[in-house]
């Protein structure tokens, strides 16, 4: 099936992109790498779109520290997530996610912004977005805001955003000495969506876990997350399957999912080296 | 320019080294482009929302999935196919290990395999076999049951690894 839209125009620069839109009267809709959604317009999920391509505009990219937080343009691909310096160095969660995304070529063009606008509550970088208290910039017709991600994912492929804003980048506070990271997920096969998976960051001997694959958006698991404060791995296995609500579908059943994390939990429990 | 919305989009770009213009609409996707505009069938289309990776093929010396990328983006993009990387040499190597391990049976995903492999015997590290699955985990193959493709690609990376020795 091919893809059918309204039109497209080319955006320079966030302002052009704001007009563009307006302009759309109601049809608009922003296009980054394009690895979400035109596999959404070639489903047929949607027809007669006027596509607003941001792609080209120049500040959103790059990848910048300011003050004690990494600032990442949200036009910023997942291959450059994997390789950038600075995110390794001090958001090293986000650098072991980004593998874990779809393949090379979808990677290549797919952007950070463009994966947490989507959100998919099955996608690795809303669950750490959650984990690492992110927060997103947004820029719309009335100016800008911050969102944080706790209060960004509403639902099922459901945000904050309104639908005339433009997420410009993510904020995340860097890792402090000693601060560890680490995010597993099971998949049937190398590349597809996570069937059930954690995001970990572990600052000092507090614990803050993102899921993903296990509800209808990405969650914090605030009961394991206390558990693995106090060192119990078990009660924490035993809480996660609380804090989780996940669905059925084809791939899996919610109560295999709900397995799942807990199996996640404990091996990323034991990766990290928590007590018991 | 495109600076307001279009229905059909002029374009400038390179294909397998030969610079082209051409105005297509705006909802052209890259690999309907190559085989529709230019005739350069090479390159598949299979599943059409980024699954299978039989449209796989090189931007600006990348990979990309040609059903999942929209021409309109392409401005000024290189673009290399299976039928431009025959023709320069640049896999003849690989080619070569497809068909002396029978790495092929009908030959659709053949192409697209070869994109992606060519971006990794490329590389300067060796990978393990490991790797090479992981790194063409997003080329299906229905025939060949992916034993003798992971087999050419290694073959291949040794000759090159063996070949410039420093
Ligand atoms: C086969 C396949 C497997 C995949 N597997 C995974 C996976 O395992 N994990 C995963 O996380 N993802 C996966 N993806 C999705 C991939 O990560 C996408 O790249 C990503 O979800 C969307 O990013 P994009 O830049 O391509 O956005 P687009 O497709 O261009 O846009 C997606 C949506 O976000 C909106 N949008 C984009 N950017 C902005 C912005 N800056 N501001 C406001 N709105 C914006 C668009 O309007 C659109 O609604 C997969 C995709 C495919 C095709
Ligand atoms: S046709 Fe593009 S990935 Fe299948
Ligand atoms: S050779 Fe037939 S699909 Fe790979």
């Amino acid at each position: 099936m091919k893809a059918s839209i309204g039109g497209y125009a080319r955006a320079r620069s966030i302002e052009h992109a704001l007009s563009l839109f307006a302009e759309a009267d109601g049809a608009g809709r922003y296009l980054a790498g394009g690895q979400s959604l035109v596999a959404a317009l070639n489903l047929g999920a949607s027809a007669g779109d006027m596509l607003v391509d941001i792609s080209g505009i120049e500040a959103l990219r790059g990848v910048r520290i300011e003050g004690d937080r990494l600032v990442i343009g949200a036009l910023t691909r997942h291959s450059e997530i994997e390789r950038n310096d600075l995110v390794a160095r001090h958001v090293p969660l986000l650098a072991k996610a980004a593998p874990l995304i779809a393949h090379d070529a979808i990677r290549n063009r797919g952007t950070i912004g463009g994966s947490l606008s989507h959100a998919d509550p099955a996608a690795e970088y809303p669950a750490c977005a959650v984990a690492l208290d992110a927060i997103f910039n947004l820029e719309g017709p009335n100016g800008r805001r911050d969102v944080a991600a706790s209060e960004f994912f509403k639902g099922l492929f459901e945000t904050d955003r309104a639908e005339d804003e433009i997420l410009t980048a993510v904020s995340v506070p860097v890792a402090q000495a000693g601060e560890r990271h680490a995010i597993l997920e099971l998949t049937r096969r190398s590349g597809d969506y996570a069937l059930a998976g954690l995001a970990i960051v572990v600052r000092g001997d507090r614990h803050r876990i993102g899921a993903f694959g296990l509800g209808d958006r990405p969650l914090l698991c605030e009961g394991a997350m206390a558990a693995l404060d106090r060192g119990d791995v078990d009660a924490a296995a035993t809480a996660i399957a609380d804090d989780v609500d996940p669905m059925s579908d084809i791939q899996a059943s919610a109560d295999y999912r709900r397995h799942l994390a807990g199996v996640v939990l404990r091996r990323l429990a034991a990766e990290l080296g928590v007590a018991r | 320019m495109t600076d307001t919305f279009r229905n059909r989009i002029d374009l400038e770009m390179t294909v397998n080294g030969e610079p082209i213009e051409l105005t297509v609409p705006a909802a052209r996707h890259l690999i309907d482009l190559l085989r529709t505009d230019l005739g350069l069938t090479g390159s598949h289309a299979g599943c059409e929302h980024g699954v299978c990776g039989a449209c796989t093929v090189i931007v600006d010396g990348e990979t990309v999935r040609g059903c999942l990328t929209l021409a309109a983006q392409l401005q000024g993009a290189e673009i290399w196919t299976v039928e431009g990387l025959t023709e320069s040499g640049a896999i003849a190597d690989l080619q070569k290990a497809f068909v002396e391990r029978n790495a092929l049976q009908c030959g659709f995903c053949t192409p697209g395999m070869l994109a992606s492999a060519k971006v990794l015997i490329e590389r300067d590290a060796v990978p393990s076999r490991e790797g090479i699955r992981e790194h063409m985990s997003g080329n299906y193959c229905r025939c060949t049951g992916y034993e003798a493709i992971v087999d050419a690609i290694e073959t291949t990376l040794r000759g090159r690894a063996g070949g410039d020795a420093r």
